[in-house]
């Protein structure tokens, strides 16, 4: 299941002159753990830090926080599950991939016409997928951890002393990666929220940040012009 | 239960300033336990429940007097047993009342992220608000002592509260008020400590204990419970109390430098993306992505 998908498909209609780029089940499933992942970071930086409490307070008070924020991290562990399933096939580091990080300096500074041509996902975009399965997995481990620290007898509490240092370091990770996939999605890369919303994106929008995807594409099944 | 009488001097997950701090000076209290004239009646076990109002439960046997194998929710205070056999071959029971230390550096208080749910009292109480517990355990973790127990049905955590509401009365612990051989004494931080010393002198010289002394570990900054010990060289023999008690390391860690540096990071995280942008801008303007209208492609 790529972007190949024929258009046509009732739930992944591609406008003319545009490409899809995400099908209806990858849109879900990153909606799952993009909500499940918000709630889990107010929640979280509620029990963080004594000035954002409040956080818990307004989404219903902290002991229900304290209740659901385990919940709610099974929902994200498994969109992040469901992600890797999709797209891990696709997130192997190419030798391109390498160049990529070389050049990162024309990235930051908008000179795209100076990068690798990336693929479908360019290193970054591999690099924040498996940065959130790496964190995610500590994430839920030491949460289990966490979720029941009763349970844990006092011959085995070093468990717990590990815990939340690795929760809280997993989840300081997890902030960065997101906060600047959110910048890249929503602010940078004009287009690219709209893709995992709609489904589609210009072929402009792949010949300039995806030109290795886009060679693909047209070598392979001829998008119209 | 808070106690208005009483001022307080720290308070878990809190914002800001402690209101009402040093408005009133208070003595340090403190609870002296000399192991050495305990006979493990458990009256202190008992009163503690009687005035704490805590419901009987069942216990556990395992093979010594001791009730049950460690400290429960709704069981505060209990005799640690130990039958110990010297060097000489010879037995001598060690018994050992536990409960909360009472920190003056208290590791549940720090790892609590809530509110005022544990606070610390001028005279050194540290006390537990049930009404402010958001049920997290992070205190189990902060704990170097095995102490707050967490109550599945209510998700809050409770634990001895050295008799606040006995003590803002100016009234003595409730265990310490039933103990018939007067092992347990209670009074201000320094009297106790003066009367353990002087006890610890009189067994290392007169009772045959080279090694007595007084448990009133630094690591936490001493403690509002303090013990006489035959032998304070081997304090674990008596029910496993930690010779060097600490908040874990990585409770430190965590409250303490990551918290830091991981603010730093998250707002100057914001700040740069933001700069970027200004600096930059997005890397294209909608306009240049537009495909041209149906009527204008040929």
């Amino acid at each position: 299941m790529t972007a190949s998908a024929p258009p046509g498909q009732v739930s992944d209609q591609v406008l003319p002159g545009h490409v899809l780029r995400y099908t209806f089940r990858e849109r879900l499933v990153h909606w799952l753990a993009a909500f499940s992942y918000i709630y889990l970071l107010l929640t979280g930086l509620a029990f963080w830090s004594p000035w954002l409490f409040w956080l818990a307070v307004i989404l219903g008070g902290a002991p229900v926080s304290r209740m659901l924020h385990p919940w709610i991290g099974l929902i994200f562990f498994a969109g992040i599950m469901q992600m890797f399933a999709l797209w891990a096939s696709q997130m192997g580091l190419t030798a391109v991939d390498w160049e990529w990080f070389g050049a990162i300096g024309h990235y930051i500074r908008n000179e795209d016409e100076d990068m690798p041509p990336a693929g479908r996902y360019n290193a970054g975009q591999k690099l924040l997928f498996w940065g959130f399965i790496l964190f995610g997995v500590l994430l839920l481990l030491s949460g289990v951890v966490l979720w029941f620290p009763e349970k844990i007898p006092w011959s085995l509490r070093y468990l717990r002393y590990i815990a939340v240092l690795v929760h809280a370091s997993s989840a300081l990770a997890t902030i960065g990666l997101f906060l600047i996939h959110v910048y890249m999605g929503v602010f940078a890369e004009r287009g690219a929220i709209d893709s995992v919303i709609h489904g589609d994106v210009t072929e402009e929008f792949v010949r300039r940040y995806h030109p290795g995807w886009y060679k693909e594409l047209v070598g392979s099944s001829a998008p119209r012009k | 239960m808070s106690q208005a009488t009483l001022r307080v001097q720290k308070i878990s997950g809190h914002a800001g300033t402690v209101p009402g701090e040093d408005t009133q000076r208070q003595y340090t209290v403190c609870k002296l336990i000399d192991t050495t004239t305990c006979i493990g009646c458990k009256a202190c076990e008992v009163a503690c429940m009687e005035w704490n109002d805590l419901p009987f439960g069942e216990t556990v046997f395992g093979n010594t007097y001791q009730t049950m194998p460690e400290t429960r929710w709704n069981y505060w205070n209990l005799i640690l047993f130990n039958e110990h056999e010297r060097e000489d071959g010879t037995l001598m029971w060690l018994m050992r009342k536990n409960q909360c230390m009472h920190c003056a550096d208290p590791g549940c208080l720090k790892a609590c992220p809530a509110d005022g749910a544990i606070i610390q009292y001028t005279n050194g109480i540290v006390d537990f608000q049930q009404a402010n517990c958001i049920g997290c355990g992070y205190c189990i973790t902060g704990c170097p002592f095995n102490i707050p127990k967490f109550n599945p049905e209510t998700k809050r955590v409770f634990k001895c509260t050295l008799c606040t509401d006995r003590v803002s009365e100016g009234l003595e612990p409730a265990c310490i008020k039933s103990c018939p051989t007067g092992c347990l004494h209670f009074g201000s931080k320094d009297d106790m400590k003066e009367l353990a010393e002087t006890r610890a002198k009189q067994l290392r010289e007169h009772s045959n204990f080279p090694n007595a002394g007084v448990y009133d570990p630094a690591g936490v900054g001493g403690t509002g419970v303090i013990y006489v010990l035959h032998d304070a060289t081997q304090p674990e023999l008596y029910g496993g109390l930690p010779k060097y008690p600490v908040i874990p390391w990585t409770v430190k860690l965590w409250k303490g430098p990551l918290k830091w540096l991981g603010n730093a990071a998250m707002i100057g995280g914001l700040i740069g993306l933001f700069v970027h942008y200004l600096r930059f801008g997005p890397k294209t303007r909608e306009e240049d992505l537009e495909i041209p209208h149906e009527g204008a492609q040929p």
